[in-house]
């Protein structure tokens, strides 16, 4: 049996919209890295971006690489209106490197039936409307479990 | 019990529940007016006697209308409002905003508030309200996902309880066929129909660990309710449904819960209305073994599991076993949950159901009346803050 592989909604009509904020979000996710903000004053991460750290109110950021996560949460949605033939794996990351950050996406590429909680994904970038780019997450590439180690130290970019 | 009993709900009041875009061309004002005038007749009031209207959801009317004063005070004639204001979020205030009507009354700004919700979903329905919603800056990290309604949404939470403490499949059935079971003797109900195991297991899956059936109905219609002071109250019509406790809000570990999905463990696989739940029974001076029937806030099946540990019926975690052991059936349940059927059998209307069936259980004229009931819960959300809970009692 052949089971349809997971995507994403149709590229071309997934449309996102930015403040000043989480421009700088996106904006790597154009250059294909995927990076959370944390706090220069403390160190705390938080997700989506806003304007100030809820943990000691700095509005001063740096904006942190980060590479694979592991599997918090997912769901398998089929049956959308008009898409029938879509599966779609979305699914809530988390990453060592990023302690309480949780970012919402896709996995893709893959049969629904392999994804389990606690699996490692890898961002990769896909394009969307008004030439911007979406992360979203691919199975490791070998068949491996979730056994495999993780990247432990963030890399920092400056600001 | 040491809640302050100081205001009671007077009346309820429906229009009939119809399908999805059914009720048109009937438009939301004109239900919600229909559902108010219902309220003052069976109150015993005159319409022109409401000076108070406590909204929640901000006062919207369902998906993308809204609700406003001047308008219902110009089109039922209602002479002078001296006050007018609603919880903020969504449909997590339903219950609370009776909270909202107590602050105005005890601050003597009003003496009969009106709480109202009208929904009509032949523009927009609730099942993909989170993808039509209008694109902003933090939406934007959650839309591309495909998760487009509410209980896509709250599938991934489900899914995390599984994992945490093996909920299975089974305690999710057993929510939905029990609230059906509650539903089948009821006239207004919009499924009448038993519901079998087979038919569970059988149905589609929409946003897998969640099949059709765990998702609540798709209605079209209104509810309002009537508070007013215990002393007025009682000189109206029916029995007051005192108001023994009521509180909404939340934490932050919770916050725009399943719109941002930053919760950590064991937020995440939770309702967020633990702390609601702890200010509840502090203000009502009761705990949940005090509480005689639970109408608990059913959008989808296992936030009515994670509800009932968060209110205390149960141990974190410990809600499938509860439910599949058969605890909260009518018959045979030792807390029986949702005896109107809900909004996953009886009808959807952001939570106004479940208050109207607390009060009748008060009152004691319930269709599926639990015998003896002294407090009656009833529950808003889960959902974005705030949540809320409210306990009803008898006048003592």
């Amino acid at each position: 049996m052949t089971t349809p592989l997971s995507s994403t909604l149709p590229t071309g009509g997934i449309r996102i919209t930015t403040d000043a904020a989480t421009e700088p979000y996106w904006q790597a996710a154009k250059a294909r890295r995927l990076v959370a903000p944390r706090c220069t004053a403390c160190g705390a991460f938080r997700f989506p971006p806003g304007p100030f750290c809820p943990e000691c109110r700095s509005q001063d950021v740096d904006w942190v690489n980060i590479s694979a996560g592991t599997v918090f949460s997912f769901s398998i949605v089929r049956h959308l209106p008009g898409m029938k033939d879509l599966v779609l794996v979305p699914v809530v990351v988390e990453f060592p490197e990023a302690p309480g950050v949780h970012i919402v996406s896709n996995i893709i590429d893959i049969d629904p039936d392999d994804v389990h909680i606690g699996m490692i994904v890898e961002p990769d970038f896909v394009d969307i409307a008004d030439n911007w780019k979406l992360p979203v997450f691919r199975g490791p590439r070998a068949a491996c479990d979730s056994t495999d180690q993780l990247p432990a130290v963030p890399e920092k970019e400056s600001t | 019990m040491s809640g302050p009993d100081d205001v009671a709900i007077v009346g309820v009041g429906a229009t009939p529940y119809y399908f999805r875009g059914e009720s048109y061309p009937q438009t939301i004002t004109e239900l919600a007016c229909k559902a108010i005038l219902a309220a003052c007749d069976d109150a015993g009031i005159d319409v022109t006697q409401l000076d108070g209207f406590a909204y929640y959801s901000g006062a919207s009317a369902g998906y993308g209308e809204t609700m406003d004063t001047a308008t219902f005070m110009e089109i039922l004639g209602i002479p002078e409002v001296t006050f007018s204001a609603a919880l903020t979020s969504g449909g997590g205030g339903s219950a609370g905003a009776i909270g909202l009507a107590r602050a105005a009354i005890i601050a003597g700004d009003a003496t009969h508030v009106v709480t109202v919700m009208s929904l009509q979903q032949r523009k927009q329905r609730l099942g993909t309200v989170f993808g039509a919603a209008t694109l902003n800056p933090q939406n934007s990290f959650l839309m591309p996902s495909g998760l487009i309604g509410p209980g896509h949404l709250m599938s991934v939470l489900a899914r995390r309880h599984m994992h945490l403490y093996g909920t299975r499949r089974e305690a999710f059935a057993e929510v939905a066929i029990s609230t059906r079971h509650n539903a089948l003797n009821r006239p207004k109900a919009q499924k009448r129909t038993p519901l079998t195991p087979e038919d569970y297991f059988g149905a589609r899956m929409i946003a897998d660990p969640l099949c059709l059936f765990d998702f609540c109905l798709e209605t079209d219609g209104a509810v309002a309710v009537i508070t007013a002071g215990l002393d007025r109250a009682r000189d109206l019509r029916h029995p007051p449904a005192t108001v023994v406790a009521c509180a909404h809000g939340g934490r932050r570990e919770w916050g725009r819960a399943f719109a941002w999905y930053g919760m950590s463990d064991p937020h995440f696989a939770s309702s967020g209305h633990a702390p609601v739940a702890e200010h509840l029974y502090r203000r009502a001076g009761v705990g949940p073994a005090d509480i005689d029937v639970a109408l608990i806030y059913d959008h989808f099946t296992p936030m009515v599991i994670m509800q009932l540990e968060d209110y205390g019926f149960c141990p974190r975690g410990e809600g499938g076993p509860f439910v599949e052991s058969g605890a909260i059936r009518y018959e045979g349940g030792t807390l029986p949950v949702n005896t109107h059927g809900g909004q996953l059998s009886e009808a959807y209307i952001i939570g106004m159901t479940h208050i109207v069936e607390a009060v009748e259980q008060i009152r004691g004229n319930a269709i599926n009346q639990v015998p003896g009931t002294e407090l009656a819960l009833a529950t808003g959300g889960p959902a974005a803050l705030p949540v809320s809970g409210l306990i009803l009692g008898r006048d003592r």
